[in-house]
Protein backbone atom coordinates (compact mmCIF):
# COMPACT_ATOMS: atom_id res chain seq x y z
CA UNK A 1 0.00 0.00 0.00
CA UNK A 2 2.83 2.56 0.96
CA UNK A 3 4.36 2.01 -2.88
CA UNK A 4 0.73 3.03 -4.04
CA UNK A 5 0.80 6.36 -2.38
CA UNK A 6 3.95 7.01 -4.55
CA UNK A 7 2.77 6.48 -7.20
CA UNK A 8 2.13 10.21 -8.86
CA UNK A 9 5.97 10.46 -7.97
CA UNK A 10 6.22 7.98 -10.89
CA UNK A 11 4.84 10.36 -13.47
CA UNK A 12 6.92 12.57 -15.28
CA UNK A 13 6.87 16.52 -14.68
CA UNK A 14 7.91 17.71 -17.62
CA UNK A 15 6.54 16.84 -21.89
CA UNK A 16 10.29 17.09 -22.79
CA UNK A 17 12.17 14.12 -24.56
CA UNK A 18 15.78 13.93 -26.09
CA UNK A 19 13.66 14.04 -29.48
CA UNK A 20 11.31 16.79 -28.83
CA UNK A 21 14.20 18.93 -27.71
CA UNK A 22 16.10 18.60 -30.53
CA UNK A 23 12.61 19.15 -32.66
CA UNK A 24 12.32 22.05 -30.53
CA UNK A 25 15.42 23.60 -31.31
CA UNK A 26 15.33 22.63 -34.93
CA UNK A 27 12.00 24.48 -34.95
CA UNK A 28 13.44 27.28 -33.13
CA UNK A 29 16.32 27.57 -35.29
CA UNK A 30 13.55 27.68 -38.35
CA UNK A 31 11.56 30.28 -36.84
CA UNK A 32 14.89 32.49 -37.07
CA UNK A 33 15.71 31.14 -40.59
CA UNK A 34 12.27 32.14 -41.89
CA UNK A 35 12.38 35.58 -40.46
CA UNK A 36 15.74 36.16 -42.05
CA UNK A 37 14.09 35.28 -45.52
CA UNK A 38 10.54 36.80 -44.92
CA UNK A 39 12.39 40.34 -43.81
CA UNK A 40 15.87 40.55 -45.71
CA UNK A 41 16.08 38.16 -48.19
CA UNK A 42 12.71 37.85 -49.81
CA UNK A 43 12.01 41.10 -51.98
CA UNK A 44 9.06 43.53 -51.57
CA UNK A 45 5.99 42.48 -54.03
CA UNK A 46 5.88 45.02 -57.11
CA UNK A 47 5.91 45.00 -60.69
CA UNK A 48 5.50 47.78 -63.56
CA UNK A 49 2.39 48.20 -65.83
CA UNK A 50 2.52 49.41 -69.19
CA UNK A 51 2.09 53.22 -68.60
CA UNK A 52 5.08 53.43 -65.95
CA UNK A 53 2.60 52.92 -62.53
CA UNK A 54 3.88 50.64 -60.02
CA UNK A 55 1.69 48.26 -58.44
CA UNK A 56 1.84 45.22 -55.76
CA UNK A 57 1.48 44.01 -52.40
CA UNK A 58 4.81 45.93 -51.57
CA UNK A 59 6.21 45.08 -47.79
CA UNK A 60 2.93 43.71 -47.07
CA UNK A 61 3.39 40.41 -48.88
CA UNK A 62 5.93 39.14 -46.18
CA UNK A 63 2.63 38.54 -43.80
CA UNK A 64 2.01 35.76 -46.48
CA UNK A 65 4.83 33.44 -45.56
CA UNK A 66 2.88 33.18 -42.09
CA UNK A 67 -0.44 33.25 -43.17
CA UNK A 68 -0.34 30.65 -45.89
CA UNK A 69 1.57 28.26 -44.29
CA UNK A 70 -0.48 28.76 -40.84
CA UNK A 71 -3.80 28.68 -42.77
CA UNK A 72 -2.91 25.00 -44.19
CA UNK A 73 -2.00 23.66 -41.04
CA UNK A 74 -4.53 24.91 -39.44
CA UNK A 75 -6.95 22.89 -41.92
CA UNK A 76 -4.13 20.26 -41.07
CA UNK A 77 -5.24 20.13 -37.54
CA UNK A 78 -8.78 19.90 -38.32
CA UNK A 79 -8.85 17.23 -40.24
CA UNK A 80 -6.39 15.32 -37.77
CA UNK A 81 -9.22 16.62 -35.53
CA UNK A 82 -11.92 15.18 -37.05
CA UNK A 83 -10.03 11.77 -37.64
CA UNK A 84 -9.18 11.04 -34.69
CA UNK A 85 -12.66 11.57 -33.63
CA UNK A 86 -13.67 8.85 -35.79
CA UNK A 87 -11.30 6.61 -34.86
CA UNK A 88 -12.20 7.21 -31.31
CA UNK A 89 -15.47 6.71 -32.05
CA UNK A 90 -14.76 3.22 -33.65
CA UNK A 91 -11.99 1.79 -31.50
CA UNK A 92 -12.73 3.78 -28.05
CA UNK A 93 -8.95 4.28 -27.17
CA UNK A 94 -8.37 7.67 -25.44
CA UNK A 95 -4.71 8.09 -27.33
CA UNK A 96 -7.08 8.95 -30.50
CA UNK A 97 -9.17 11.34 -28.62
CA UNK A 98 -6.21 12.99 -26.94
CA UNK A 99 -4.55 13.18 -30.26
CA UNK A 100 -7.89 14.77 -31.71
CA UNK A 101 -8.39 17.33 -28.21
CA UNK A 102 -4.33 18.12 -28.99
CA UNK A 103 -4.64 19.10 -32.65
CA UNK A 104 -8.15 20.80 -32.13
CA UNK A 105 -6.10 23.41 -29.43
CA UNK A 106 -2.90 24.09 -32.04
CA UNK A 107 -5.98 24.23 -35.03
CA UNK A 108 -7.89 27.40 -33.19
CA UNK A 109 -3.84 29.27 -32.74
CA UNK A 110 -3.03 28.15 -36.16
CA UNK A 111 -6.48 29.71 -37.31
CA UNK A 112 -6.72 32.91 -35.08
CA UNK A 113 -2.66 33.48 -36.53
CA UNK A 114 -4.58 33.53 -40.04
CA UNK A 115 -7.38 35.73 -39.66
CA UNK A 116 -5.23 38.20 -37.89
CA UNK A 117 -2.28 38.27 -40.20
CA UNK A 118 -5.04 38.04 -42.62
CA UNK A 119 -7.13 41.26 -41.90
CA UNK A 120 -3.88 43.47 -41.40
CA UNK A 121 -2.37 42.42 -44.66
CA UNK A 122 -6.05 43.19 -45.74
CA UNK A 123 -5.86 46.54 -44.92
CA UNK A 124 -3.02 47.69 -47.51
CA UNK A 125 -3.78 44.97 -50.12
CA UNK A 126 -7.72 45.06 -50.41
CA UNK A 127 -8.02 48.44 -48.59
CA UNK A 128 -10.14 46.74 -45.90
CA UNK A 129 -9.86 45.27 -43.12
CA UNK A 130 -12.76 42.58 -43.81
CA UNK A 131 -14.33 41.49 -46.76
CA UNK A 132 -17.67 40.18 -46.64
CA UNK A 133 -18.01 38.98 -50.04
CA UNK A 134 -15.00 36.62 -49.70
CA UNK A 135 -15.51 32.92 -49.42
CA UNK A 136 -12.55 31.68 -47.48
CA UNK A 137 -12.68 34.34 -45.35
CA UNK A 138 -16.17 34.22 -43.81
CA UNK A 139 -15.39 30.14 -43.81
CA UNK A 140 -12.11 30.42 -42.31
CA UNK A 141 -13.94 32.78 -39.62
CA UNK A 142 -17.25 30.12 -38.96
CA UNK A 143 -14.41 27.51 -38.68
CA UNK A 144 -12.48 29.66 -36.30
CA UNK A 145 -16.01 29.39 -34.30
CA UNK A 146 -17.01 26.29 -34.78
CA UNK A 147 -13.61 25.22 -32.91
CA UNK A 148 -13.41 27.36 -30.08
CA UNK A 149 -16.89 26.29 -29.13
CA UNK A 150 -15.50 22.49 -29.47
CA UNK A 151 -12.59 23.61 -26.96
CA UNK A 152 -15.35 25.48 -24.90
CA UNK A 153 -17.00 22.12 -24.35
CA UNK A 154 -13.86 20.22 -23.79
CA UNK A 155 -12.60 22.06 -21.35
CA UNK A 156 -16.46 21.56 -19.15
CA UNK A 157 -15.58 19.32 -16.24
CA UNK A 158 -17.39 15.92 -17.70
CA UNK A 159 -17.19 12.21 -17.12
CA UNK A 160 -14.14 11.53 -19.37
CA UNK A 161 -15.54 8.74 -21.68
CA UNK A 162 -19.05 10.70 -22.01
CA UNK A 163 -16.88 14.01 -22.74
CA UNK A 164 -14.43 12.30 -25.12
CA UNK A 165 -17.48 10.98 -26.99
CA UNK A 166 -19.53 13.99 -27.10
CA UNK A 167 -16.68 16.10 -28.16
CA UNK A 168 -15.84 13.77 -31.25
CA UNK A 169 -19.71 13.85 -32.18
CA UNK A 170 -19.16 17.75 -31.92
CA UNK A 171 -15.98 17.79 -33.95
CA UNK A 172 -17.25 15.20 -36.63
CA UNK A 173 -20.22 17.48 -37.22
CA UNK A 174 -18.54 20.60 -37.09
CA UNK A 175 -15.84 19.16 -39.80
CA UNK A 176 -18.86 17.89 -42.24
CA UNK A 177 -20.77 21.44 -41.95
CA UNK A 178 -17.42 23.18 -43.54
CA UNK A 179 -18.30 22.20 -47.37
CA UNK A 180 -21.94 23.16 -46.37
CA UNK A 181 -20.79 26.54 -44.66
CA UNK A 182 -18.49 27.16 -47.86
CA UNK A 183 -21.33 26.83 -50.40
CA UNK A 184 -23.56 28.61 -48.66
CA UNK A 185 -21.22 31.68 -48.37
CA UNK A 186 -20.41 31.34 -52.34
CA UNK A 187 -23.84 30.98 -53.22
CA UNK A 188 -24.46 33.95 -50.84
CA UNK A 189 -22.29 36.76 -52.32
CA UNK A 190 -20.84 34.55 -55.46
CA UNK A 191 -17.66 36.98 -55.55
CA UNK A 192 -14.39 36.76 -54.45
CA UNK A 193 -11.19 38.86 -53.51
CA UNK A 194 -9.09 36.14 -52.28
CA UNK A 195 -5.87 35.56 -54.47
CA UNK A 196 -5.94 32.58 -56.06
CA UNK A 197 -2.99 30.01 -55.71
CA UNK A 198 -0.39 31.36 -57.46
CA UNK A 199 2.09 28.39 -56.30
CA UNK A 200 0.92 25.90 -59.35
CA UNK A 201 1.84 28.04 -62.00
CA UNK A 202 4.96 29.47 -60.53
CA UNK A 203 4.12 33.11 -61.35
CA UNK A 204 6.00 33.95 -57.65
CA UNK A 205 9.58 34.99 -58.11
CA UNK A 206 11.90 32.37 -56.69
CA UNK A 207 12.92 34.22 -53.27
CA UNK A 208 9.56 34.46 -52.32
CA UNK A 209 8.96 31.10 -53.12
CA UNK A 210 11.72 29.32 -51.39
CA UNK A 211 10.91 31.44 -48.07
CA UNK A 212 6.98 30.16 -48.54
CA UNK A 213 8.29 26.68 -49.08
CA UNK A 214 10.48 27.81 -45.72
CA UNK A 215 7.52 28.96 -43.91
CA UNK A 216 5.31 25.50 -44.57
CA UNK A 217 8.39 23.60 -43.32
CA UNK A 218 9.08 25.67 -40.23
CA UNK A 219 4.88 25.43 -39.89
CA UNK A 220 5.12 21.33 -39.90
CA UNK A 221 7.94 21.59 -37.49
CA UNK A 222 6.30 23.80 -35.21
CA UNK A 223 3.04 22.02 -35.44
CA UNK A 224 4.38 18.78 -35.12
CA UNK A 225 6.14 19.77 -31.77
CA UNK A 226 3.33 21.20 -30.42
CA UNK A 227 0.69 18.45 -31.35
CA UNK A 228 3.50 16.28 -29.38
CA UNK A 229 3.75 18.34 -26.33
CA UNK A 230 0.25 18.84 -26.05
CA UNK A 231 -0.84 15.43 -26.28
CA UNK A 232 1.68 14.55 -23.57
CA UNK A 233 0.37 16.82 -21.51
CA UNK A 234 -3.31 15.59 -22.12
CA UNK A 235 -1.86 12.31 -21.31
CA UNK A 236 -0.15 13.18 -18.31
CA UNK A 237 -3.37 14.84 -16.40
CA UNK A 238 -5.50 11.37 -17.31
CA UNK A 239 -2.79 9.82 -15.23
CA UNK A 240 -2.51 11.98 -12.97
CA UNK A 241 -6.40 11.90 -12.29
CA UNK A 242 -6.32 8.24 -12.47
CA UNK A 243 -3.55 7.72 -9.99
CA UNK A 244 -5.42 10.46 -7.48
CA UNK A 245 -8.48 8.29 -7.62
CA UNK A 246 -6.22 5.10 -7.01
CA UNK A 247 -4.12 6.98 -4.21
CA UNK A 248 -7.39 7.88 -2.17
CA UNK A 249 -8.70 4.15 -3.09
CA UNK A 250 -5.48 3.05 -1.20
CA UNK A 251 -6.03 5.73 1.73
CA UNK A 252 -8.95 4.69 2.50
CA UNK A 253 -8.04 0.81 2.40
CA UNK A 254 -5.16 1.49 4.80
CA UNK A 255 -7.26 3.45 6.97
CA UNK A 256 -10.15 1.06 6.92
CA UNK A 257 -7.52 -2.18 7.92
CA UNK A 258 -5.91 -0.20 10.78
CA UNK A 259 -9.29 0.81 12.07
CA UNK A 260 -10.20 -2.63 11.86
CA UNK A 261 -7.16 -3.90 13.83
CA UNK A 262 -6.75 -0.79 16.39
CA UNK A 263 -8.88 2.65 17.53
CA UNK A 264 -8.41 4.92 15.24
CA UNK A 265 -7.76 8.20 16.88
CA UNK A 266 -10.57 11.10 15.52
CA UNK A 267 -7.53 13.27 15.02
CA UNK A 268 -5.93 11.04 12.37
CA UNK A 269 -9.11 10.12 10.38
CA UNK A 270 -9.63 13.74 9.98
CA UNK A 271 -6.12 14.29 8.62
CA UNK A 272 -6.93 11.34 6.37
CA UNK A 273 -9.58 12.48 4.78
CA UNK A 274 -8.40 16.29 4.68
CA UNK A 275 -5.58 15.23 2.90
CA UNK A 276 -7.67 13.41 0.20
CA UNK A 277 -9.70 16.30 -0.23
CA UNK A 278 -6.66 18.27 -0.62
CA UNK A 279 -5.53 16.07 -3.46
CA UNK A 280 -9.46 15.76 -5.30
CA UNK B 1 -41.63 -1.88 -27.39
CA UNK B 2 -43.82 0.91 -28.33
CA UNK B 3 -44.11 1.23 -31.89
CA UNK B 4 -41.30 4.18 -33.41
CA UNK B 5 -43.93 6.46 -35.08
CA UNK B 6 -46.04 6.19 -32.01
CA UNK B 7 -43.49 6.90 -30.12
CA UNK B 8 -42.36 9.99 -31.98
CA UNK B 9 -45.97 11.09 -31.78
CA UNK B 10 -46.20 10.87 -27.96
CA UNK B 11 -43.09 12.35 -26.93
CA UNK B 12 -43.56 14.98 -29.48
CA UNK B 13 -47.34 16.10 -27.84
CA UNK B 14 -45.81 15.52 -24.96
CA UNK B 15 -43.61 18.30 -24.67
CA UNK B 16 -46.41 20.59 -26.87
CA UNK B 17 -49.05 19.72 -24.21
CA UNK B 18 -46.56 20.71 -21.71
CA UNK B 19 -46.05 23.69 -23.27
CA UNK B 20 -50.23 24.36 -23.71
CA UNK B 21 -50.25 23.94 -19.99
CA UNK B 22 -47.59 25.56 -18.41
CA UNK B 23 -46.97 28.24 -21.30
CA UNK B 24 -43.68 29.29 -21.30
CA UNK B 25 -43.13 29.36 -24.74
CA UNK B 26 -45.78 31.06 -25.21
CA UNK B 27 -45.28 33.80 -22.34
CA UNK B 28 -41.58 33.88 -22.40
CA UNK B 29 -40.07 33.16 -25.72
CA UNK B 30 -42.63 34.48 -27.90
CA UNK B 31 -42.76 38.14 -26.22
CA UNK B 32 -38.93 37.82 -26.26
CA UNK B 33 -38.50 37.23 -29.69
CA UNK B 34 -41.21 40.24 -30.60
CA UNK B 35 -38.73 42.17 -28.05
CA UNK B 36 -36.03 41.72 -30.20
CA UNK B 37 -37.55 43.07 -33.54
CA UNK B 38 -38.33 46.21 -31.20
CA UNK B 39 -34.73 46.33 -30.31
CA UNK B 40 -33.69 46.41 -33.67
CA UNK B 41 -36.45 49.22 -34.60
CA UNK B 42 -34.21 51.26 -32.05
CA UNK B 43 -31.10 50.15 -33.09
CA UNK B 44 -31.51 51.22 -36.59
CA UNK B 45 -33.10 54.21 -35.87
CA UNK B 46 -36.56 53.99 -36.58
CA UNK B 47 -35.63 54.33 -40.48
CA UNK B 48 -38.34 52.87 -41.68
CA UNK B 49 -36.49 52.39 -45.73
CA UNK B 50 -33.90 50.32 -43.83
CA UNK B 51 -35.85 48.18 -41.48
CA UNK B 52 -37.79 46.85 -44.21
CA UNK B 53 -34.80 46.45 -46.68
CA UNK B 54 -33.54 44.32 -43.65
CA UNK B 55 -36.23 43.00 -42.78
CA UNK B 56 -35.76 39.09 -43.58
CA UNK B 57 -32.78 38.98 -41.98
CA UNK B 58 -33.64 40.97 -39.11
CA UNK B 59 -36.65 37.65 -38.84
CA UNK B 60 -34.44 35.44 -39.08
CA UNK B 61 -31.58 36.70 -36.24
CA UNK B 62 -34.41 37.13 -33.95
CA UNK B 63 -36.01 33.74 -34.97
CA UNK B 64 -32.61 32.32 -34.07
CA UNK B 65 -32.38 33.71 -30.66
CA UNK B 66 -36.10 32.70 -29.60
CA UNK B 67 -34.48 29.16 -30.88
CA UNK B 68 -32.05 29.08 -28.62
CA UNK B 69 -34.44 29.64 -25.43
CA UNK B 70 -37.06 27.15 -27.14
CA UNK B 71 -34.47 23.99 -27.68
CA UNK B 72 -33.13 24.57 -24.29
CA UNK B 73 -36.41 24.73 -22.47
CA UNK B 74 -37.22 21.77 -24.36
CA UNK B 75 -34.44 20.08 -22.65
CA UNK B 76 -35.10 21.49 -19.53
CA UNK B 77 -38.56 19.81 -19.49
CA UNK B 78 -36.71 16.64 -19.41
CA UNK B 79 -34.17 17.24 -16.68
CA UNK B 80 -36.48 16.60 -13.62
CA UNK B 81 -36.08 13.03 -12.53
CA UNK B 82 -33.59 11.77 -14.95
CA UNK B 83 -36.73 11.58 -17.68
CA UNK B 84 -34.18 11.03 -20.85
CA UNK B 85 -32.92 7.86 -18.68
CA UNK B 86 -36.82 7.22 -18.84
CA UNK B 87 -36.35 7.08 -22.15
CA UNK B 88 -34.00 4.28 -22.52
CA UNK B 89 -35.74 2.31 -19.53
CA UNK B 90 -39.21 2.60 -21.60
CA UNK B 91 -37.00 0.72 -24.40
CA UNK B 92 -38.19 3.63 -26.60
CA UNK B 93 -35.53 3.70 -29.85
CA UNK B 94 -33.27 6.56 -29.25
CA UNK B 95 -34.34 7.86 -32.74
CA UNK B 96 -37.91 8.30 -31.98
CA UNK B 97 -36.86 10.70 -29.04
CA UNK B 98 -34.55 12.59 -31.19
CA UNK B 99 -37.77 13.10 -33.88
CA UNK B 100 -40.22 13.57 -31.33
CA UNK B 101 -38.15 16.48 -29.59
CA UNK B 102 -37.54 17.72 -32.63
CA UNK B 103 -40.95 17.34 -34.13
CA UNK B 104 -41.82 19.27 -31.50
CA UNK B 105 -39.29 22.56 -31.20
CA UNK B 106 -40.59 22.68 -35.21
CA UNK B 107 -43.85 23.01 -34.39
CA UNK B 108 -43.57 26.17 -31.48
CA UNK B 109 -40.81 27.80 -34.53
CA UNK B 110 -43.55 27.18 -36.91
CA UNK B 111 -46.24 29.38 -34.61
CA UNK B 112 -42.95 31.91 -33.38
CA UNK B 113 -42.27 32.22 -37.34
CA UNK B 114 -45.87 33.27 -37.79
CA UNK B 115 -46.13 36.09 -34.92
CA UNK B 116 -42.82 37.45 -35.99
CA UNK B 117 -43.92 37.29 -39.79
CA UNK B 118 -46.94 39.58 -38.86
CA UNK B 119 -44.36 41.59 -36.99
CA UNK B 120 -41.77 42.62 -39.53
CA UNK B 121 -44.85 43.24 -41.61
CA UNK B 122 -46.21 46.03 -38.64
CA UNK B 123 -43.23 47.24 -37.59
CA UNK B 124 -40.67 47.50 -40.49
CA UNK B 125 -43.62 47.94 -43.10
CA UNK B 126 -42.85 44.29 -45.19
CA UNK B 127 -44.66 43.66 -47.87
CA UNK B 128 -45.14 40.09 -49.16
CA UNK B 129 -44.92 39.23 -52.54
CA UNK B 130 -44.44 35.58 -52.79
CA UNK B 131 -46.22 34.00 -50.39
CA UNK B 132 -45.44 30.41 -51.33
CA UNK B 133 -41.67 30.80 -51.25
CA UNK B 134 -42.30 31.90 -47.64
CA UNK B 135 -44.27 29.13 -46.33
CA UNK B 136 -41.66 26.76 -48.12
CA UNK B 137 -38.40 28.58 -46.78
CA UNK B 138 -40.03 29.20 -43.33
CA UNK B 139 -40.59 25.80 -43.02
CA UNK B 140 -37.33 24.24 -44.05
CA UNK B 141 -35.37 26.24 -42.07
CA UNK B 142 -37.41 25.58 -39.00
CA UNK B 143 -36.69 21.69 -39.70
CA UNK B 144 -32.93 22.51 -39.93
CA UNK B 145 -33.01 24.40 -36.65
CA UNK B 146 -35.15 21.75 -34.86
CA UNK B 147 -33.03 18.96 -36.15
CA UNK B 148 -29.61 21.16 -35.60
CA UNK B 149 -30.79 22.42 -32.48
CA UNK B 150 -32.39 19.23 -30.75
CA UNK B 151 -28.47 17.83 -31.50
CA UNK B 152 -26.98 20.31 -30.06
CA UNK B 153 -29.74 20.80 -26.99
CA UNK B 154 -28.56 17.31 -25.91
CA UNK B 155 -24.83 17.90 -25.82
CA UNK B 156 -25.38 21.07 -23.66
CA UNK B 157 -28.29 19.51 -21.67
CA UNK B 158 -25.97 17.14 -19.72
CA UNK B 159 -23.60 19.90 -18.85
CA UNK B 160 -23.93 22.22 -15.60
CA UNK B 161 -22.98 25.73 -18.31
CA UNK B 162 -25.83 24.54 -21.04
CA UNK B 163 -27.15 28.12 -21.19
CA UNK B 164 -23.70 29.76 -22.09
CA UNK B 165 -22.73 27.06 -24.21
CA UNK B 166 -25.74 26.39 -26.22
CA UNK B 167 -25.30 29.87 -28.52
CA UNK B 168 -21.57 29.04 -28.61
CA UNK B 169 -22.00 26.02 -30.12
CA UNK B 170 -25.23 26.10 -32.08
CA UNK B 171 -24.91 29.23 -33.67
CA UNK B 172 -21.91 28.85 -35.90
CA UNK B 173 -23.33 25.77 -37.32
CA UNK B 174 -26.82 26.80 -38.67
CA UNK B 175 -25.26 30.04 -40.37
CA UNK B 176 -25.93 28.35 -43.71
CA UNK B 177 -29.51 28.50 -42.26
CA UNK B 178 -29.21 32.44 -41.88
CA UNK B 179 -27.96 32.82 -45.01
CA UNK B 180 -30.55 30.76 -47.14
CA UNK B 181 -33.08 31.32 -45.65
CA UNK B 182 -32.48 35.28 -45.53
CA UNK B 183 -31.81 35.38 -49.40
CA UNK B 184 -35.06 33.41 -49.87
CA UNK B 185 -37.43 35.53 -47.59
CA UNK B 186 -35.89 38.58 -49.55
CA UNK B 187 -37.00 37.33 -52.81
CA UNK B 188 -40.32 36.83 -50.88
CA UNK B 189 -40.79 40.33 -49.61
CA UNK B 190 -38.97 41.86 -52.72
CA UNK B 191 -36.16 43.31 -50.76
CA UNK B 192 -33.51 41.86 -52.90
CA UNK B 193 -32.93 40.94 -56.26
CA UNK B 194 -32.48 37.05 -55.95
CA UNK B 195 -34.13 33.84 -56.89
CA UNK B 196 -35.27 32.70 -54.03
CA UNK B 197 -36.37 29.42 -55.07
CA UNK B 198 -32.71 28.25 -55.71
CA UNK B 199 -32.19 28.55 -51.92
CA UNK B 200 -34.69 26.10 -51.14
CA UNK B 201 -32.16 23.33 -51.94
CA UNK B 202 -29.70 24.28 -49.55
CA UNK B 203 -32.70 24.62 -46.89
CA UNK B 204 -33.67 21.09 -47.72
CA UNK B 205 -30.42 19.87 -47.59
CA UNK B 206 -29.04 21.02 -43.96
CA UNK B 207 -32.32 19.91 -42.66
CA UNK B 208 -31.74 16.54 -44.14
CA UNK B 209 -28.11 16.17 -42.83
CA UNK B 210 -29.10 17.51 -39.32
CA UNK B 211 -32.33 14.86 -39.18
CA UNK B 212 -30.14 12.25 -40.64
CA UNK B 213 -26.72 13.01 -38.63
CA UNK B 214 -29.37 13.46 -35.46
CA UNK B 215 -31.03 10.16 -35.33
CA UNK B 216 -27.84 8.49 -35.87
CA UNK B 217 -25.55 9.90 -33.09
CA UNK B 218 -28.61 10.23 -30.65
CA UNK B 219 -28.75 6.64 -28.87
CA UNK B 220 -24.73 7.35 -28.18
CA UNK B 221 -25.17 10.87 -26.74
CA UNK B 222 -28.18 9.76 -24.61
CA UNK B 223 -25.67 6.73 -23.32
CA UNK B 224 -23.92 6.73 -20.10
CA UNK B 225 -20.45 7.12 -20.32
Amino acid sequence: MAENTNSPTSIPDNTSSPTTRILGWVTLAGLALLVIFAFFVSPEDSRQTADGTIIGQFDAVRLLYIHVPSAVFAYVSFSITGLGSIIYLWRRTRWWDHVAHASAEIGVIFCGITLLTGIIWGRPVWNTWWEWGDVRLVTTLLLFLIFVGYLAFRAVPNEPHRQARNASILAIVGALNIPVVNRSVEWWENRTLHQRSTLADLKIEDETLLTLMIGFAVFALLFLWLLVHRFRVAWLSKEAAEAGLEQALAERRAEASSSSGAEVSGSSRAEASSSVEARS
Amino acid sequence: MIAPLRAVALIAGKDLRIELRSRVVFNHVLPFAVLVLILFGFALDADSDALSSFAPGLFWVAVLLAALLAIGRSFALERADGALDSFRLANISPVAVFAGKALAVFVQLLVLEVVLGIGIVVFYGASLEKPGLLVVAGVLAAAGIASAGTLYGVVASQLAVRETILPLLLLPVLAPVLIGATRAFGDAFGTVAVNGWSWLGLLGAFALVYTTFGALVFGPLLEEG
